[in-house]
């Protein structure tokens, strides 16, 4: 009946051409007309709508008047072009909302103004996509935040935003106060509604109690039986009109799209129930139900209420994560020099400038450490606990913790580089992306809420037939009881939280089927030997060979390797790093991939591969055979004679074989697929107990052997770094990528360990499993909490305030139990 | 019973009353954090602001 109101209305609304085709405001003396949309003259009240709906007819749009729910509203009377934007062509303002992709594409975060419907949602897509040079749009509905990609050759910011005027709405930069501040906007209404509920549901219960007790013994006085019902009703309009208004839209949104949702049925039965009670209360006859109305909606607002706060704390991590970072920072005027800072504002640090990082306080931006030593405490961003010892050198990331002492850091990213920001980048797409599993979950309950609605007629139908006096409560009741907000609600939350609390960990999920997969992987595949190892070599033993005592050839292949930033010449740095400086090689030359030939003090000398060296000093240099084929050997010789041997050997991660064994236990199988030689990948897999392996396979490679795991019915977890082997983690059906600080924006993985630590790995393992079996347990307690709680009402024996409670706890119960996953052992909880 | 007739419409009045206080209340925002003075009871007032990073 409504659908057919709006419609007629509707077609008034084109009928008549005394109101502006575009806003809807009546046509005023400067009222222009001639532009035909749709086959039609239409009136525009003044030349901003005219305009406003020619971009949009021009466009093809003109399908959106069709579609919009509510009159556009009124655009500047002059749509600004181009240059009014042109402010937000400034780098430096850019830099908070917009990230430059690998592609060399840019993506700005915008809050749309004037959206009201889903009509509007997809005008804005349309005419964003159709932009020249626009490689993609998103817009979020709810939240109205916009996610527009596009190419900078071919497009410039402000044309977009002056696209989004000219059809009459308003994009601004993405701004995160905007967002709290809409938070507690919504917060505080939320509170406003359930007061106004619970104090009109006592105050009603007040009135009813009398005549509940006075019902046994000949009823109350007629005119003071009266006198409650009005004063009930009194109290009742505000709770009904006001407190009852989102359940009222939200069915009314339903509808004009033509579906059933959650809100239909809690709708109608307040409908129901206060119209029943108005004319009963009028016509002073009949029975009033104002208590189980204002009861029915104070405990459903409660429910909600409770289910809005908790949405909002699992969200809260990666809201806390943006935080983080501190709003002002100490820049050194000059460095070296005089310690002499000056507190600056954090957006207007720049790369390159020198920041003075007191202890207790948060490093501002990604940068490297310049002077000091100290500990840094990085647990909110890699879900590591201890902290990690930094020196001159060391990168320090933006929204870490300096632990002990001061620190000089050079600035290297700010802003939206930053590792922080593309942390929360990832995490927010994720969150947006909607989930297989929820849109199951609402096709189900689109389905179930027709299925009510029909039954709750049946019932009425039928109770009419055998009591017609309580038929009206015993419909309102099945109306409201067999509501399956529980069951939409059992999937989104846990993997809100599960997102949240891996999040927290170290775990940064990028997409929205990853903790699904997780969970269902029956095979694990570690690409390259860099995810279970240092990925540095270290010296193990050094063995002289001949004549020169050992001391000197440190120091001698140390003045050798000096210049080098080769793993090994860095292994040699480590190794002897007590005998720096004390003699100096000249004239070194580097043979790549094979070694170093200088002169040391007059002496010719070449330190590298037993072929390399042998070219200088003959044959030689010991058969001795290795100590296992995992070591890396390097040999030091003279020109006459052959002088020392180095062992090197790449060390597992702590937690690498515990990682694997857990693997084990949970019963997934694991794979070590390498590019490097046979020796080193089977000595790590044998020390992990990795059975299956492959070692010097390239990432073609790689690729068919994870599509033969696939083919025998695998699914495939893939561990690997995420940047260099995209095709490989992409044939997997779930990848986590190790990365940090800038390849994290670039990481094309399903998720994203930033600690690069395997525990880390194994617990993001048993959160997604221990999500999935919550969203289990709560589609199994929500379809048999349904089952059980329809029957019963449809007998009569569930009353409209009971079914109230049993609703909303329903949902709170799905929600409470999503919640356990944050358990209490999680790591840098010493914060806030 | 006939001061019944006074008395109902003065609770009708009153809750009216009470909602418009509390409606101040929560405009003022004395709602908006829960959980925080809790525990500002337990803290020194001179406490140093060092581990605060905010």
């Amino acid at each position: 009946m409504q659908i057919a109101a709006a419609a007629g209305e509707r077609a008034a609304t084109q009928r008549d051409t005394a109101t502006c085709f575009h806003c809807g405001q009546p046509v005023g003396q400067d009222g222009r007309r001639g532009l035909h949309i749709a086959g039609e003259a239409r009136a525009f009240c003044c030349g901003g709508c005219e305009a406003a709906a020619h971009a949009i007819a021009g466009a093809g749009l003109d399908a959106y008047y069709r579609l919009r729910e509510h009159a556009t509203g009124r655009p500047a009377r002059e749509a600004p072009g181009p240059e009014a934007f042109a402010a937000y062509e400034d780098p430096a303002l850019q830099a908070a909302f917009v990230v430059t992709d690998a592609d060399g594409c840019r993506e700005a975060a915008l809050l749309l103004e004037g959206i009201r419907c889903s009509a509007c949602v997809w005008l804005n897509e349309q005419v964003l996509s159709r932009l020249p040079g626009v490689a993609g749009v998103s817009i979020n509905y709810a939240t109205r935040r916009a996610r527009v990609r596009w190419d900078p050759s071919r497009l410039r910011l402000s044309d977009i935003l002056a696209a989004v005027a000219r059809i009459g709405y308003r994009a601004a930069p993405y701004d995160r106060a905007l967002a709290d501040a809409a938070y507690q906007r919504e917060r505080r209404s939320a509170l406003w509604r359930v007061f106004v509920a619970g104090l009109g549901m006592m105050q009603v219960m007040m009135y009813a109690v009398p005549a509940y007790v006075a019902g046994a013994e000949g009823g109350l006085p007629l005119d003071v039986e009266t006198l409650m019902r009005w004063a009930s009703l009194a109290l009742t309009v505000p709770v009904v009109a006001y407190s009852a208004q989102p359940f009222f839209l939200g069915a009314w949104r339903d509808l004009k799209a033509r579906r059933a949702g959650m809100d239909v049925p809690v709708a109608l039965g307040v409908a129901v129930a206060f119209a029943a009670s108005v004319w009963a209360t009028l016509r002073a006859d009949g029975e009033v139900y104002f208590d189980s109305v204002t009861m029915f909606v104070f405990l459903l607002l409660s429910g909600r209420y409770l289910e809005f706060e908790a949405r909002h704390r699992a969200g809260e991590a990666l809201a806390h994560l943006g935080r983080i970072v501190p709003a002002q920072a100490a820049r050194l005027r000059r460095f070296p020099g005089p310690v002499e800072t000056e507190d600056v504002a954090v957006s207007a640090l720049r790369p390159g400038d020198f920041v003075l990082v007191r202890p207790g306080e948060r490093v501002p931006a990604d940068g490297v450490v310049a002077a000091g030593e100290g500990a840094v405490d990085e647990s909110l961003l890699t879900g590591e606990s201890r902290p990690v010892a930094k020196r001159a050198g060391s990168g320090a990331v933006g929204g870490s913790l300096n632990a002990s002492s001061p620190l000089v850091v050079r600035v290297e990213r700010v802003g939206a580089d930053t590792t922080v920001a593309a942390i929360v980048r990832l995490v927010e797409r994720a969150l947006t992306e909607r989930h297989r599993l929820v849109e199951v979950a609402d096709r189900y309950a689109h389905v179930f809420v027709l299925a009510v609605l029909v039954l709750a007629a049946a019932t009425a139908a039928a109770w009419l037939a055998l009591a017609p006096g309580r038929a009206l409560w015993i419909a309102v009741s099945v109306l409201v009881v067999t509501c399956p907000c529980a069951l939409s609600l059992a999937t989104p939350a846990a993997l809100a939280v599960a997102t949240g609390e891996l999040a927290r960990r170290g775990i940064i999920v990028t997409r929205g089927h990853a903790i699904e997969t997780l969970a269902r992987a029956t095979d694990v595949v570690f690409d390259k030997t860099g995810t279970l190892t240092e990925g540095e070599l270290r010296v193990v033993a050094t063995v002289a060979l001949g004549a020169l005592p050992l001391e000197r050839c440190r120091a001698v292949a140390l003045a050798l390797e000096a210049a080098s930033e080769h793993p090994v010449a860095r292994a040699l740095a480590r190794h002897g790093a007590g005998g720096q400086g004390t003699v100096a090689a000249v004239c070194s030359v580097s043979h790549p991939g094979r070694g170093i030939e200088g002169e040391v003090e007059g002496v010719r000398y070449r330190i590298g591969t037993h072929a390399f060296c042998a070219g200088l000093a003959g044959p030689g240099g010991g058969d001795t055979p290795p100590r296992h084929a995992a070591s890396t050997f390097v040999y030091l010789v003279a020109a006459d004679a052959w002088l020392a041997r180095f062992e090197l050997d790449d060390t597992l991660k702590p937690g690498a074989a515990a990682l694997v064994r857990r693997l084990g236990e949970m019963g997934k199988r694991v794979h070590l697929l390498s590019g490097d030689a046979e020796g080193p990948v089977r000595a790590i897999a044998d020390g992990l107990g990795i059975v299956a392996m492959r070692a010097q396979a390239d990432p073609a490679a790689k690729q068919a052997y994870v599509a033969g795991l696939q083919r025998a019915g695998a699914t495939v977890a893939m561990i690997g770094d995420g940047v260099n082997d995209a095709p490989v983690l992409a044939q997997a059906d779930v990848s986590v990528a190790l990365g940090t600080g800038a390849e994290l924006a670039q990481a094309r993985a399903d998720a994203v360990l930033v600690s690069g630590d395997p525990r880390a790995l194994g617990q993001a393992f048993e959160l997604a499993r221990a999500a999935l079996r919550v969203i289990r347990q709560n589609l199994a307690w929500a379809t048999v909490y349904n089952l059980a709680a329809l029957p019963a009402a449809a007998a009569g024996l569930v009353t409209p305030w009971m079914a109230g409670i049993g609703m909303s706890g329903s949902s709170v119960a799905v929600v409470l139990n999503a919640l356990r996953l944050r358990r209490r052992d999680r790591p840098g909880e010493q914060e806030d | 019973m006939d001061v019944l007739f006074l008395l109902i419409p003065l609770s009708v009045v009153l809750v009216f009353a009470i909602g418009a206080v509390f409606w101040f209340a929560l405009r003022s925002g004395q709602f908006d954090d829960l959980e925080g003075p809790g525990f500002t009871v337990l803290l020194d007032d001179d406490a140093p602001g060092g581990t605060d990073d905010r």
